[in-house]
């Protein structure tokens, strides 16, 4: 089986909210001191990849699209052992919206090669969008499932394991395919090996200028206008907190009681 | 005009989250056309007519439940024949799965999780939590259609029109383009589960537990509780990673986004993507050892304590005052 993953570079999303701020002349989030990391889901990703290929022969791409810095998530897949990589490289080093990202994967897929499985991540936790395996699939042509967080290698296609909001579904689908991936108990990302991480800053990474993939600047602006962030700002919200006091713990947890009762009564 | 279409999901039923979706919609405008692909029964299709002018019933021969390239193939032919500016869903799994592949299809333009919509002149604007939680943009879509769903269960419903609309029965063959994926990808089963009788979305009250749970028995333990409060139970990502319980648990920016009377954290840390999900909560309380944890800054009130010296303490207290 060939698995082509997606995985986009974000802005570190665990950094506390003090430290958060905001470059609004470019409505965008501004560095600051925050790590650069691969999106969780784009590793829940790989890691369902991985797993896939542990049990079904295959093998692993791992394809990003960003400023050169996004190397840095293609080097962490080869440690995890995908067995190639490729990034087209952004000039403008800007946030680029799902319509654009879609129209440049795509074009960089078709020119990687045939792939039976194309994964991305539910979404990207940088912007959410949430938008991008849907619109690859209609720009590659291939049908789609969303919310996958478990598949396997079936005699003519997969079988895969999509969250619902209510439990979940069973899906039986042929290949090529697009899926995005969600995250369970089972895709947790494997942390690479020292070892591993070492060996991989020597693997070949293709590394593609917008030009080698036939996407022209015109391309990119009218995806670029069609979806434009026209305000970014940090949200105000500040609720005083009163903690729960008490002689004993006992005290407490009979004060903390009324409290609830009280609501779940008017409830 | 704006010429505004909802799209809805086989199966659907006039609830808490189509009102919210058509209340969103009629925000825009009063004028909408309602597309409901598949099998639904009358009362439904009698109580969206009062909410638009038009619905169209559009059914394939096959499409009973919900299958995502039978579902696109006859939006994507029935939105081609009534060329809509803008489109917009619901929150659940199938409209966020089908809406970037409508506007892929219809040549637009599209984005999720609106928290409201506005037109500026000519364009669909609309407001989503992006980072996490820790900003908001306004986003403008200019290309046409616009295919948004919208956070559904945030919009209060509108009270039914003084003259409902028309109801059409469309029997639509899904042929040529648009049937390009027929068969690919087929679903087999389907599982509801659920935390309790009632969905989390809906539930009045809940309890719900983080990775300072340690692992799942406590889960048990908070059932206790959530039993005497007549409560649900959620959880953190943390906690459903961890598999300690199922993943339809989770709460937060890429799971439920919940709106109950009453929100009891125990043991989570309040991260960005955790409170998006509880933004609509009236009251939010927390159990944490740490006076820091940022749950306690969206906290009316909160107790800094080991959920180990508490659960059981609290709950009995709680079974007594509430029985
Ligand atoms: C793109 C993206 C999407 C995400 N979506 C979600 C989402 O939908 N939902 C979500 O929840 N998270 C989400 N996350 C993860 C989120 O960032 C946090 O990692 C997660 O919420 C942390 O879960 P937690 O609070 O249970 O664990 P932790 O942050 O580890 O917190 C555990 C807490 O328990 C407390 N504690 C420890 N022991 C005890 C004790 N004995 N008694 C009382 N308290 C104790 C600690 O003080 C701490 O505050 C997302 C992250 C990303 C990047
Ligand atoms: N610049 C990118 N490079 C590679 N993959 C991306 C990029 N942007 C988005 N993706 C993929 O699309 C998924 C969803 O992103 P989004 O639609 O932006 O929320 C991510 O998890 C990635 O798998």
């Amino acid at each position: 089986m060939k698995i082509l993953v997606c995985l986009k570079q974000i802005l570190d999303p665990d950094i506390p909210p003090r430290d958060f701020a905001i470059d609004r002349d470019n409505r965008r989030a501004a560095r600051g001191s925050a790590n650069l990391v691969t999106n969780i889901f784009c590793e829940n990703a790989l890691e369902t990849a991985l797993q896939l290929r542990e049990k079904a022969e295959g093998e692993i791409t791992a394809l990003t699209f960003g400023p050169s810095s996004a190397e840095d998530v293609l080097r962490k897949a080869l440690a995890l052992k995908a067995d190639h990589a490729c990034l087209v490289e952004d000039e403008a080093g800007e946030y680029r919206n799902s319509a654009t990202t879609a129209l440049v994967l795509a074009a960089a897929i078709r020119k990687l090669g045939e792939f039976d499985l194309i994964m991305v991540g539910r979404e990207a936790g940088d912007w959410g969008a949430g938008q991008t395996g849907g619109l690859l699939a209609e720009q590659l042509g291939l049908p789609s499932v969303s919310f996958v967080d478990s598949i396997e290698a079936t005699a003519d296609g997969v079988t895969l394991r999509r969250q619902t909001e209510l439990g979940w579904e069973k899906v039986e689908a042929t290949t090529p395919l697009v899926v995005t991936i969600t995250n369970n108990d089972e895709n947790v990302p494997r942390i690479p090996k020292t070892r591993d991480i070492m060996m991989s800053a020597r693997k070949p990474v293709t590394n593609w200028k917008l030009s080698d993939i036939d996407v022209t600047c015109d391309d990119i602006t009218a995806a670029g206008t069609a979806l434009e962030v026209v305000d970014l700002a940090i949200p105000e919200k500040t609720t005083e907190c009163e903690f729960i006091e008490g002689d004993s713990i006992d005290e407490k947890i009979d004060a903390f009681a009324k409290r609830l009762a009280s609501i779940v009564q008017s409830a | 005009m704006k010429n505004i279409i909802v799209c809805l999901m086989p199966g659907a039923t006039f609830d808490k989250p189509t009102a919210g979706l058509l209340a969103a919609a009629r925000g825009l405008q009063p004028q909408l056309t309602i597309i409901v692909p598949g099998i639904v029964s009358d009362d439904t299709t009698a109580a969206l007519a009062g909410q638009a002018d038009n619905v169209i019933c559009a059914s394939d021969d096959g499409l009973d439940e919900y299958q995502p390239e039978i579902v696109l193939g006859v939006l994507q032919s029935v939105c081609s024949d009534l060329n809509p500016d803008i489109v917009l869903l619901s929150n659940d799994t199938y409209s966020q799965e089908i809406a970037p592949r409508l506007a892929g299809r219809l040549g637009g333009v599209s984005a999720g999780d609106a928290q409201s919509l506005s037109l500026d002149g000519d364009n669909l604007r609309i407001t989503r939590s992006v980072y996490g939680g820790k900003a908001i943009a306004t986003v403008e879509l200019r290309a046409t259609p616009a295919v948004v769903w919208v956070r559904a269960h945030s919009f209060a419903g509108l009270d039914a029109k003084d003259a409902p609309g028309t109801i059409e029965q469309r029997s639509i063959t899904v042929e040529g383009d648009a049937a390009k994926h027929l068969g690919a990808t087929n679903i087999v089963e389907r599982h509801a589960e659920s935390s309790g009788e009632v969905r989390l979305e809906d539930a009045a009250v809940i309890v719900s537990g983080g990775r300072g749970l340690g692992g799942p028995e406590p889960f048990e333990q908070l059932k206790d509780l959530a039993d005497a409060m007549k409560a649900q139970q959620a959880a953190s990502r943390a906690a459903c990673d961890a598999g300690w319980v199922p993943p339809h648990w989770q709460v937060g920016q890429t799971g439920k986004k919940v709106a109950p009377e009453l929100y009891v954290a125990i043991a989570i840390s309040g991260a960005s993507q955790h409170l998006m999900g509880i933004a609509d909560a009236k009251v939010i309380t927390a159990i944490n050892t740490d006076a820091d944890a940022p749950i306690f800054k969206h906290c009316q009130f909160g107790l800094v304590e080991d959920y180990k010296a508490v659960v059981g303490p609290l709950t009995e207290k709680l079974k007594t005052l509430l029985s």
